[in-house]
């Protein structure tokens, strides 16, 4: 009954500090193995604290998980940032989590083909990036060869 | 203006202090009289509610905040107004009802104002204020209605999404899905969600999903079909789909999906035998081998 | 042992450490001809490879003709973990095993079709009683008739 009662206060736009849209983020570094862990360790966190159920959860982790290591293998090491995100009550009121992943490697020279990667082969680690669009509501790569990768991707809590 | 708003404010912050008992009890009674109501309330929960209101009165005109702006600015005063609206709004109450039941308290307010002056001067603008108060008053707890009803017709939605896409155990290790109605890609996704989790507590070995009732289904959805079998195929059981219509073979062959590895029935009942005989069989599910027999 | 990773989700308490260093923090459990053993939450690349070559080690000396590999406590399957398994399957296929993932949550189940990754060829059970059904193993007279060297909780 609280968690259904804070809804409704927010509805009404009852609460002290009225819809920010960033609600808060943090960076953690992508470089080791274990840096791999922390990060899927800290997503699983901000997915609980944004309310996503159980099957949301492990789809923010998966995607976030593949990202992640596509910066650490391919790209030689970069950050993931977290934001936790609320839509202006206006639009809905969700919240969301936004994951930033960015690297300093070589760059994606075909993006095209690096997106449909892991859907026609399967079998192969691809660059992850496919799947982790179809997993995440939004989502944005930007590449420039020499230079680096940045991917954002965005899912929203529709329940 | 500001000095007799002043001296008007200070009476009614008088009248309110000295008969508050008075002022909650009568507007309580005034409530169960007109009938206005049409909630499940019950007095004690009428009179707390006054309570907190009339509590709430006091703070927001002993404040400096004007007069006009006091429902909506003041914090104390607006919180009460909205959590008593929503209150109403989830005992199912009418906006209507809700917000008369707010405006009622006027009469109240100036029958307790009459009995602290007699001038007719003093009693009109005690009026006017008390009028402007509470017709702010009703509006934000009609707004607010309106919108926590929003809220709980979409909680209420979710939940009918639950109820339409039950996962019924049809014999020992064989559960089913009987879709019944258009399908979108949320009821689907419950539905997907629901049917494997449904196969983890009951340790199906088969999952029937029937849309005999279904009448056509958008590309999207036949994807998530084609998701729902293969999830339940990973887990390590089997699928059968039960009452294609014409319509949605077509759209699925359209799709390009390869049916020949999806068990598929004409009826529920075909759909219930094919099952038990897979239950005979060991309980592996290989995305290799083509199910049935 | 690869340190600290290991620890959370590596059995606890009643069983002793085992003796030899387990490569992927689940030992391989032999019972008659079939081999049990199962993959932890934190999988990187080191363990995963050493957890490969332990089990096609042991599938060749045990002359094992089933795996059975319980993945029930994995939260997360990414395409890494995905291709792990797919693997493995190969592997133990061309050595003469079969292989039956069992255990497969929901969550994951539904994430993993959604990533696009079918697990081509990796035969899959409810939860490792009925992957072990399927691999005859009800049928052995017993066990083995050497104790098995670790338990899986």
């Amino acid at each position: 009954m609280t968690l259904y009662d804070e809804q409704l206060t927010r509805s009404a736009g009852l609460g002290p500090q009225r819809s920010p849209v960033r609600a808060g983020s943090a960076t953690y570094s992508v470089s080791s193995e274990e840096d791999l862990l922390t990060v899927r360790h800290a997503v699983r966190a901000a997915t609980v604290e944004a309310g996503f159920g159980l099957v949301d959860q492990t789809r923010i982790v998966t995607a976030a998980s593949e990202l992640a290591r596509n910066a650490y293998i391919h790209g030689g090491g970069g950050s993931l940032t977290i934001e936790q995100l609320r839509q202006p009550p206006q639009q809905g009121g969700r919240r969301g989590l936004r994951l930033t992943v960015r690297d300093e490697g070589p760059g994606i020279p075909d993006l095209e083909s690096a997106l449909t990667d892991g859907f026609t082969t399967g079998a192969g680690l691809g660059h992850g990036l496919g799947g982790a669009q179809r997993l995440m509501h939004e989502f944005s790569v930007h590449s420039t060869t020499g230079e680096g990768t940045t991917v954002v991707v965005t899912r929203w809590n529709g329940r | 203006m500001s000095t007799s708003e002043t001296s008007v404010r200070d009476g009614l912050l008088e009248a309110l202090r000295e008969r508050e008992q008075e002022i909650a009890d009568r507007w309580v009674r005034l409530q169960l009289e007109q009938s206005t109501l049409d909630t499940d309330m019950n007095e004690h929960e009428l009179r707390e509610e006054a309570d907190l209101l009339i509590s709430a009165l006091r703070t927001g005109l002993a404040s400096d905040v004007p007069v006009e702006r006091l429902v909506t600015s003041q914090h104390e005063l607006r919180r009460t107004v909205i959590e008593l609206s929503l209150r109403r709004a989830r005992a199912g109450a009418t906006p209507t009802a809700t917000s008369l039941a707010v405006l009622s308290l006027k009469e109240v307010l100036l029958e307790a104002m009459q009995h602290t002056t007699r001038d007719t001067a003093e009693l009109f603008s005690a009026a006017v204020l008390v009028n402007r108060l509470l017709d702010a008053a009703g509006a934000l707890s009609f707004e607010t209605y309106v919108e926590g009803r929003e809220e709980i017709i979409q909680r209420q939605s979710r939940q009918l999404m639950e109820l339409s896409t039950p996962v019924v155990r049809l014999w020992h290790h064989v559960l089913a899905v009987p879709l019944i109605g258009t399908l979108d890609t949320a009821r689907t996704q419950v539905v997907m969600e629901n049917l494997l989790q449904g196969i983890q507590d009951h340790e199906a070995k088969v999952a029937i999903i029937d849309i005999t009732g279904v009448p056509a289904v958008d590309t999207a959805v036949a994807q998530h079909l084609m998701h729902t079998v293969n999830a339940v195929r990973l887990m390590g059981a089997d699928c059968v789909i039960s009452g294609i219509r014409p319509p949605i073979a077509q759209t699925i062959a359209q799709l390009g999906i390869d049916l020949s590895t999806i068990l598929t029935r004409a009826t529920l009942a075909d759909a219930l035998a094919a099952a038990v005989h897979l239950t005979d069989q060991p309980s592996v599910s290989g995305s290799y081998s083509p199910a049935g027999p | 042992m690869n340190g600290p990773l290991s620890a959370p989700g590596a059995p606890a308490g009643s069983s002793p450490p085992p003796p030899v260093p387990q490569p992927a923090g689940v030992p391989i459990l032999r019972l008659g001809d079939v081999l049990v053993t199962g993959l932890l939450n934190e999988l990187d690349d080191k363990s995963a490879v050493a957890f490969t070559e332990e089990l096609t080690t042991r599938i060749v000396g045990d002359a094992a003709r089933g795996v059975l590999i319980d993945i029930s406590r994995l939260e997360v399957i990414d395409s890494f973990v995905a291709r792990t398994l797919m693997e493995l399957t190969t592997m133990a296929r061309l050595l003469g095993a079969r292989v039956i993932v069992a255990g497969m949550r929901p969550a994951v189940a539904i994430t993993l079709v959604e990533l696009g990754l079918q697990l081509t060829g990796v035969e899959t059970a409810l939860n490792a009683e009925a992957g072990l059904l399927a691999l005859g193993w009800q049928q052995m007279p017993r066990p083995s008739g050497e104790a098995p060297r670790d338990s899986l909780r």
